[in-house]
């Protein structure tokens, strides 16, 4: 599981005891008591805290709640990009979880949501599920060698079930079709006014070969990678981390699963460190998906590569502005340079 | 640039080792995962000091040759990424690759050597 923190503000966790002792005693009956309630490392900008409730009636329920930060919001808004960053508030991303769920996806049980008031921010609950959600664990400990030989194939499976919702079941979301996708990075890229040649080199490169892109447009998950995927001994037991979900070009997904980054070193195997594209590409076909060309996943792994690059400079320069000062941020802001490094050793 | 010793990278060396020694042992969670993220910023300030003027002359070199033009590194590189956005150096590829993948292993070579090699 994800590492927990220390929270310095133990009032801010005693306040929201009682918001959650409230709310499940709408759900589990009154005299509901919560149980080792600590906050979750794994995304600045959400707040990720797990808990017990133990029921009256002598029942437990491992939670976990997902909800928007208390004390800042860090979606940086960008010159000449209205919609800003592609993502989606917590109540969208519970029903998507569930959507998801329902179409074959292994995804945790969201049972119930938390609404906004003058206590809390909004949120949702999931059931706890078991397993490894760390990507370098993933990919090195013992536990999980029987299920990294299965992982692709299964997360090939598990996007052509989610990527397979008909568009009209979906709650409203923003969404942008491939060419429309690269501009929004590009627009992004250009508000920072740094010249960036290893940059410009990707964009054109993918300008001139849009048509592989394929025009398919779904439920995107947006933040599809090692490190977003919760893994047990059997393989694939939950995707996570819905915030980024959008509409898009399907196999986004797919090529974001294949950038670099979250190999953690084990290059050899191209898709999160555990897999080959074949493996997720039978996977994806078996799932109902289709089968997409090497090509096609070639193109998005391209821009997913890009796009992590422009998602790095996006934290950079959120520190530069003084937006939120930071030196996670300000680092995250150099890795812009692995990034384009990938970037050359995809591109001819 | 009047300076006695220690000297900028010595000064960083010792900020560095500061953290390292005494600061991150003796914290959890957040602030060490922090205290970590600095220590390996300073890092990357100490590269920039011993190999940032070398990398920098032969940038300029490489950029003088590929735009065939006088100017300094901020405003050839202003020029490259115009030039490449505009498709006027689609007929020098080869050479403009050649750049690119050089100075995108000068940048890693800054920023996270060991993001080459890492294993795990």
């Amino acid at each position: 599981m994800v590492e927990a923190v220390q929270n310095p503000d133990l009032t801010a966790d005693q306040q929201l005891a009682d918001v959650l002792r409230d709310r499940l005693a709408s759900e589990y009956g009154d005299g509901t008591e919560i149980e080792g309630l600590v906050r979750l490392s794994g995304g600045a900008s959400r707040e990720t805290w797990s808990f017990d409730a133990l029921k009256p009636d002598g029942g437990r329920q491992p939670l976990i709640l997902k909800r928007d930060p208390m004390d800042r919001q860090v979606d940086k808004t960008f010159e000449g990009v209205p919609e800003g960053r592609l993502a989606v508030d917590r109540l969208t991303e519970g029903r998507l979880i569930q959507l998801a769920g329902a179409a074959g996806t292994p995804a945790p049980t969201v049972p119930f949501f938390l609404s906004a008031d003058e206590h809390t921010t909004p949120g949702f609950f999931t059931h706890r599920l078991e397993g490894e959600a760390l990507g370098r664990r993933i990919l090195r400990e013992d536990a999980y060698a029987n299920a990294r030989p299965k992982l692709a194939f299964q997360i090939g499976h598990a996007a052509a079930c989610f990527h397979g919702l008909d568009l009209d079941t979906l709650p409203e979301m923003r969404g942008l079709p491939a060419a429309e996708e690269l501009l929004h990075y590009r627009t992004i890229m250009d508000s920072f006014q740094q010249p960036h040649a290893g940059f410009e080199y990707g964009f054109r490169w993918l300008r001139e070969r849009l048509e592989a892109a394929g025009n398919r447009y779904t439920l995107n998950h947006g933040d599809f990678r090692n490190g977003n995927i919760l893994v047990d001994e059997n393989g694939l037991a939950g995707v996570l981390d819905w915030e980024s979900a959008h509409l898009g070009n399907p196999s986004a997904d797919l090529g974001w699963m294949c950038v670099r980054s979250w190999r953690y070193g084990y290059h050899d195997k191209v898709v999160g460190g555990f897999g080959d594209v074949t493996e997720l590409l039978d996977g994806y076909e078996a799932g109902g998906g289709g089968r997409i060309s090497p090509d096609e996943i070639h193109f998005w792994q391209v821009f997913g590569t890009l796009r992590w690059g422009i998602l790095c400079m996006i934290l950079g320069f959120t520190h530069l502005d003084g937006e939120q000062r930071s030196v996670e941020y300000a680092a995250i802001g150099r890795r812009a340079a692995e990034t384009e490094h990938d970037l050359m050793l995809l591109l001819d | 640039m009047p300076t006695d010793r220690p000297n900028a990278a010595e000064l960083v060396e010792a900020v560095r080792e500061f953290l390292s020694d005494h600061i991150a042992p003796n914290v959890e969670g957040q602030l060490a995962f922090h205290t970590r993220v600095a220590i390996n910023a300073l890092a990357i300030v100490e590269r920039t000091i011993a190999q940032g003027g070398a990398m920098d002359a032969a940038e300029l070199d490489r950029l003088k040759d590929l735009l065939d033009r006088d100017g300094n590194l901020e405003d050839l590189n202003e020029e490259l990424s115009r030039a490449i956005r505009a498709g006027e150096m689609d007929d020098r590829k080869e050479a403009l690759l050649a750049h690119l993948r050089q100075t995108s292993e000068d940048k890693i070579a800054l920023a996270n050597p060991r993001y080459l090699t890492k294993r795990g």
